[in-house]
């Protein structure tokens, strides 16, 4: 009996041995590191040369398009229900359109947006969705540029990496199953990837990223005060901010180091300017969920809604896709100006889209589930 | 000072590592050997570096002094004395007086013809400071991983530290390490406690002996580990706890880069049920 405890135990050990060492992801040198504070404090990117080239890698830029004739024809005028870049000529018109199939739908090509029989035809959801689309890439790269896209601005490319649905896209986090042992789990401790496997709070984005009017205080739980003079925040809302920061991380594929001296996290004078590029990131998230994502609800079917019915919607893991600047930070608007600036001020009905071409049919979109 | 009636006998000369019988020697009561003049050497030397570095600072505030390694563009160069040159001499300097005096103990221990156990204790801390300024720097590629001298700025770096690996609690050798110093505390604290309890019985009863010790363990946990065997648990204890620390930190980039709580991604991935 002894003995075969001590065999089972022993291959046992060896199993877990060498599960741990072969399944962990263990990397090793040589280094390809970053100082982000003043020596000796610690803040450093980290990261291998392999693994630094391997990110690299897979957040290339595409080759813009050669450019087109400004010259001809407007869009407009050649063809019907051009809504959003009526105002280019057919053929940078046309540059954009083949553009943006290599950027979102290279497989499905064209007919993915497009109806086979009428190409003006809205009848495709995903052509209402991709118009809007523009209209919130115009946006990005006019009113964000000063405060978060900067020079190298966003293309469809940025977030879609030539999937039709863009690979970090988040829905509201349906209440867990209770059962009998666990009647509630307080939305942690299930090892969400999303929170770095951590037993954190899972659910932070429906917290922290849904909406414009999400008070600026609420992901700060640190007193102010050198003594309590009221009742301060539960440990709860101090894993939810660690929660959405470790988020944050993982999207961004940096440590908490490249924008906070953690002798401090919530003083601004000993952080690193990235967190004031991060602060106006979390800004416009909110934004691009509340006012371009959330109305799109109904204009989407059931399939391509969440598991409570929800759109889609966008964190920072979207854009960044595990790079500290997406794309490497090409300058990729440049060579696309149409999309740097909004080209139509109409403010298109954004969840029912109407149809303009009459004897063309749109479904009508179907409420959530 | 006087010498008790039977150090005589233990204060020989020879048994050195270095130099024959220089420095084979003892003021008052303290041995002061080759190692103890490299020791004193390092130790005066990387004090006044220490003192030079906060006079060119810009604060004589004892909790504030900081003298820093280097920038990481700096590699494993020299820098410049006042851009964490300072720091390499003076880590140095440490590494020579707490060699200096591990190996002092070394020539004591062979002086008196005991075990080296307790330079090999010694050895541990020393391995592990190494491990931290040394070998990890080392194998990331510059010196400015290196902790920071100074009271508040060493704490920042391993605030900082931490937070690159997002939580460091997830750290399964850091996990070692804290259980490791916790076991030892609580060991040497139930020792501690069972020789003064059994040193000190009722008033008009006499001290009792290490039969008394062992069946209060054994009534309490069925197992006593005996007079010495204690002491082997206290040292495997202490020296495990500062070996899983040095561990714990030169894992930490050279061999994972992503946070600590990733790491259990292989846990979760057991075929058992994944």
């Amino acid at each position: 009996m002894k003995i075969v405890l001590s065999v089972a135990g022993a291959a046992l050990a060896l199993f877990l041995t060498i599960a741990m060492f072969g399944g962990a992801g263990w990397t090793h040198p040589p280094m390809a590191n970053k100082q982000t504070g003043f020596r000796g404090t610690g803040m450093d990117l980290i990261r291998t040369r392999a693994g630094n080239e391997e990110l690299a890698q897979a957040n290339r830029a595409p080759d813009p398009a050669d450019p087109a004739e400004a010259s001809g024809d407007k869009a407009s005028a050649v063809y019907e229900n051009v809504q959003v870049l009526g105002d280019l000529s057919a053929e940078q018109f046309n540059r954009v359109m083949v553009s943006i199939t290599e950027w979102v739908a290279p497989q499905q090509g064209c007919t993915y947006c497009h109806s086979t029989v009428n190409m003006a035809s809205d009848e495709l959801y995903q052509k209402r969705v991709a118009r809007r689309m523009f209209q919130m890439t115009q946006n990005i790269n006019a009113n964000w540029k000063e405060k978060h896209v900067h020079g190298a601005g966003v293309t469809c490319y940025t977030c879609h990496r030539g999937n039709p649905v863009p690979a970090n896209v988040w829905f509201d986090t349906p209440p867990a199953k209770s059962s009998r042992f666990i009647p509630r789990n307080n939305g942690q401790n299930l090892a969400s990837a999303n929170v770095g496997l951590t037993s954190l709070p899972y659910a932070v984005f429906d917290d922290y990223y849904a909406s414009k009017d999400t008070p600026q205080s609420l992901v700060r739980v640190n007193a102010t005060t050198a003594l309590p003079e009221s009742k301060s925040k539960p440990i709860q809302d101090a894993e939810k901010t660690f929660a959405i920061m470790i988020t944050m991380s993982q999207a961004l594929g940096v440590n908490c180091t490249f924008c906070h001296n953690t002798r401090s996290v919530a003083q601004w004078d000993t952080s690193t300017p990235n967190r004031v590029h991060a602060w106006y990131g979390v800004q416009m998230v909110r934004e691009l969920n509340q006012d371009y994502m959330r109305p799109l609800t109904t204009t989407f079917p059931a399939a391509r809604l969440g598991p409570t019915g929800d759109v889609a919607k966008i964190s920072c893991a979207t854009c960044h896709n595990g790079a500290n600047k997406p794309l490497n930070g090409a300058n990729v608007i440049d060579p696309y100006p149409e999309l740097a600036h909004p080209t139509t001020q109409a403010n298109l009905p954004v969840g029912e889209a109407k149809d303009p071409i009459p004897g063309t049919n749109t479904p009508t979109p179907k409420p959530p589930m | 000072m006087a010498m008790l009636s039977y150090e005589r006998k233990y204060r020989i000369r020879g048994g050195t590592l270095l130099g024959g019988d220089l420095f084979d020697f003892w003021i008052g009561p303290y041995f002061v050997g080759f190692f103890g003049v490299t020791g004193l050497f390092f130790t005066v030397l990387g004090t006044a570096l220490v003192i030079y570095g906060a006079a060119i600072g810009p604060t004589w505030n004892v909790w504030q002094i900081n003298i820093a390694p280097p920038d990481i563009s700096y590699g494993l160069k020299l820098a410049p004395l006042k851009e964490g040159g300072l720091w390499q001499i003076i880590t140095m300097c440490a590494l020579g007086s707490f060699g200096s005096w591990a190996l002092r103990e070394v020539e004591i221990c062979r002086k008196l013809g005991i075990g080296y156990h307790v330079p090999i204790a010694f050895g541990m801390a020393i391995f592990a400071y190494f491990t931290l300024e040394v070998i990890r720097p080392f194998l990331m590629g510059a010196w400015g991983y290196g902790f920071p001298y100074g009271i508040l700025s060493h704490l920042d770096w391993v605030s900082n530290t931490g937070y690159q690996y997002l939580h460091f609690h997830y750290n399964p050798a850091h996990m070692l390490a804290v259980t490791f110093f916790f076991t030892t505390t609580l060991a040497l604290a139930m020792h501690g406690g069972l020789i003064l309890s059994s040193t000190n019985p009722k008033k008009g009863e006499t001290v009792k002996t290490p039969e008394h010790e062992d069946t209060f363990f054994r009534d309490t946990i069925g197992y006593s580990i005996g007079t010495l065997g204690v002491h082997r648990l206290g040292w495997y204890l202490a020296l495990a706890a500062g070996f899983w620390s040095a561990v714990c930190i030169v894992i930490s980039g050279p061999f994972w880069t992503q946070g600590w709580p990733e790491w259990w991604g292989w846990w979760l991935n057991l075929p058992v049920w994944r």
